[in-house]
């Protein structure tokens, strides 16, 4: 418990991944916070790809966070302007409204 | 030692900044709780040893995504946007599924990391002393540009993409709004411009009629 080694890192990162999938499942009246909760999975990945890449000395993990970190930026750029186009077409980004595709 | 309570610290924050997120009744608490899990996990990283990632985070996330996040939920409406899955019939459904799911892949996850084999080369226990004369700033862009050179130019391109795009689908063209039209100013003749008239004495002469 002490000794804090690649198993600590790796189960913080489960933790938070599983916290991100029940904020997609759960959350059912807004639609920014499933943006949000997609980030923190993505940010759970980064926490796996940084701990490996320090604990096996390969600085190939950095760098493939450094791009992951770069689409997750990207997508949040597109999904928030998805976001207001909508709100401006429909009046509303609640999740059970919006139901045009018949889902 | 050090190590130990400064990473139960960071992470015992991170944990419960992320459930805040997602059960935060009011949408810019929890952009604010992302904020704070994100400086947290950046805190992380510095610790660990990959310190310009946590700078990056810092500077990305926390400077310009959560920015963002928060000029979009303030841009709505926010009254309409509380978050009320607790209290929605409809939404109580969805509850048991989502907590079902999610416990199944953490406990894969969980099974992933207890049986890993590691490899022989793992240092499991790495002593943070760093006295390596390259920094991690320095080794790593001494790769990036080198090695991953396509991959980060690739990247440059999303980037572009997406700003092309989130202009694109948020531009609007308003009515009645005078603009200036640089061909039509520049490529304007004489002839439709000025008009000579011959002036009558005590008549004077009508314009724009």
């Amino acid at each position: 418990m002490i000794e804090i080694g690649l198993g600590h890192y790796l189960t913080l990162a489960a933790i938070i991944f599983s916290i991100g999938i029940i904020g997609i499942f759960l959350n059912r009246k807004n639609i920014i916070v499933i943006l949000m909760s997609i980030e923190l999975i993505l940010l759970a990945v980064n926490i796996n790809l940084v701990s490996f890449s320090i604990y096996l000395n390969d600085l190939a993990g950095q760098v493939f966070t450094l791009f992951i970190l770069t689409v997750a930026a990207a997508e949040a750029a597109i999904g928030l302007a998805i976001i207001v186009v909508y709100f401006r077409n429909a009046g509303t980004i609640r999740v059970e409204e919006i139901d045009k595709l018949k889902g | 030692m050090a190590h130990a309570i400064f990473f139960y610290i960071f992470s015992t924050i991170a944990i419960i900044s992320a459930i805040m997120v997602t059960v935060s009744k009011n949408t810019v608490h929890s952009v604010f709780f992302l904020i704070l899990d994100f400086i947290s996990i950046s805190c992380l990283f510095i610790m660990i040893g990959a310190e310009f990632l946590g700078m990056i985070m810092l500077i990305v996330y926390v400077g310009a995504v959560a920015v963002l996040f928060l000029f979009v939920v303030m841009m709505l409406n926010v009254a309409q946007q509380t978050n009320q899955w607790f209290s929605s019939a409809y939404s109580s459904r969805h509850i048991p599924i989502g907590l079902i799911i999610s416990i199944i892949i953490f406990f894969e996850l969980i099974i992933v990391i207890g049986g890993w084999k590691y490899k022989p080369d793992l240092f499991n226990q790495k002593d943070l002393n760093f006295t390596d004369t390259v920094s991690n700033t320095h080794s790593l862009g001494q790769i990036l540009y080198t090695d991953y050179i396509h991959i980060f130019q690739i990247s440059g391109m999303i980037l572009l993409v997406a700003m092309i795009g989130a202009i694109v689908l948020t531009f609007r063209q308003r009515e009645g709004v005078k603009k200036q039209n640089y061909i039509k100013q520049i490529s304007r003749e004489r002839s439709e411009g000025v008009e000579v008239l011959n002036v009558e004495s005590n008549k004077g002469v009508k314009i724009d009629d």
